[in-house]
């Protein structure tokens, strides 16, 4: 199990060094974005998604396969209302701690180890929801 | 060697940096035809450790545990960032700061701001409320929406899904009201 995840780690590695040196883990970043007083954010959204947009195009267009020859399937995620109530609940949360779920992780990883306390309380509101599922609107 | 190495630990423009976010999208279709996503990983811990027969933790979480690996490398890949790779300067704009230092928040050289987000504070009012609540709204609101940052607003937009669209102006949304309403009155406590 641990040989055939190495990759992912490696993966999640680069992606880790990246997420800092982009300062997208920075609480001061997340205020600047949603106060309209840098470009810095926007800039980094909006060209990852075009890097990823151009990348699934062209898998798309030659039918690029996995490293294991497997053909590439996306599943796209089925739309309901809690991705807008949930979405900004979420927001809310995104601003205050400054950081969404892979930040998370990468804030504990830069020294920041209080977050730790964070991330067991966003496990814990994962749970709340897995428990209140089926009396929230969707 | 050295000036290569001095010239990663500057910090890189959102055009460098970017592009480079965006190419975790096809590495993780191309190494394992996985979607890129993170906040699932709560889910799975969930699934993994206290599934009490809620319905919604019963599914194979070992078959998804690609992305607890990939989580464990984010984690690994920001602890060697920030330690060999960064010369913790940030340019945040001067205005922010400004405000910031009514509040008593002057250094903004960490990721987070050190004077409310520690150890020592985390029993006071304000302390809860920064790390407890905000991260219980992170967990709770990425898992309603189906998706976080990672999953909507590059992976579905990547794929041109409108309803990652919704998500991710439901997010921005939120973020303007909590950034220029709740985090300042949280600060003033």
């Amino acid at each position: 199990m641990i040989a055939s995840n190495i990759k992912f780690v490696m993966a999640g590695l680069l992606f880790g060094i990246l997420i800092v040196k982009g300062e997208v883990v920075s609480w001061f970043r997340i205020q600047e974005m949603f106060r309209l007083q840098s470009i810095h954010m926007y800039g980094i959204i909006g060209s990852a998604v075009l890097t990823g947009m151009i990348s699934i195009q062209l898998i798309k267009r030659f039918r690029i396969r996995t490293v294991n020859n497997e053909a590439i399937k996306i599943i796209p995620k089925t739309y309901h209302r809690g991705f807008i109530y949930g979405g900004i609940i979420f927001g809310i949360g995104w601003a205050i701690t400054g950081a969404c779920p892979g930040p998370l992780f990468a804030q504990i990883g830069s020294g920041a180890t209080v977050v730790i306390v964070t991330m067991i309380s966003a496990i814990a509101g994962t749970w709340v929801y897995g428990y209140l599922k089926p009396r929230l609107p969707h | 060697m050295n000036n290569f190495l001095e010239l990663i630990k500057q910090p890189w423009p959102w055009w460098v940096s970017g592009p480079l976010i965006g190419l975790t999208v096809p590495i993780l279709l191309l190494i394992g035809n996985k979607p890129f996503g993170v906040s699932s990983t709560m889910k799975h811990i969930c699934a993994a450790c206290f599934p009490a027969n809620i319905s919604f933790f019963r599914y194979d979480w070992k078959s998804e545990s690609w992305n607890l690996f990939f989580a464990a490398g984010i984690l690994l890949g920001a602890f060697i960032a920030w330690t060999w790779l960064s010369d913790h300067t940030i340019a945040i704009n001067p205005e922010l700061l400004k405000e910031l230092k009514n509040y008593g928040i002057t250094d903004h050289n960490q990721m987070v701001p050190k004077e409310d987000i520690n150890w020592r504070d985390l029993l006071t009012l304000k302390g809860v409320m920064m790390i407890v609540v905000g991260g219980f709204l992170v967990g709770f609101g990425t898992r309603y929406a189906d998706g976080c940052t990672s999953g909507h607003s590059i992976m579905g937009l990547s794929n041109l899904q409108w309803s990652s669209l919704v998500a991710t102006c439901s997010f921005m949304a939120g973020g303007f009201i909590s950034a220029n309403v709740i985090v300042p009155a949280i600060l003033k406590l």
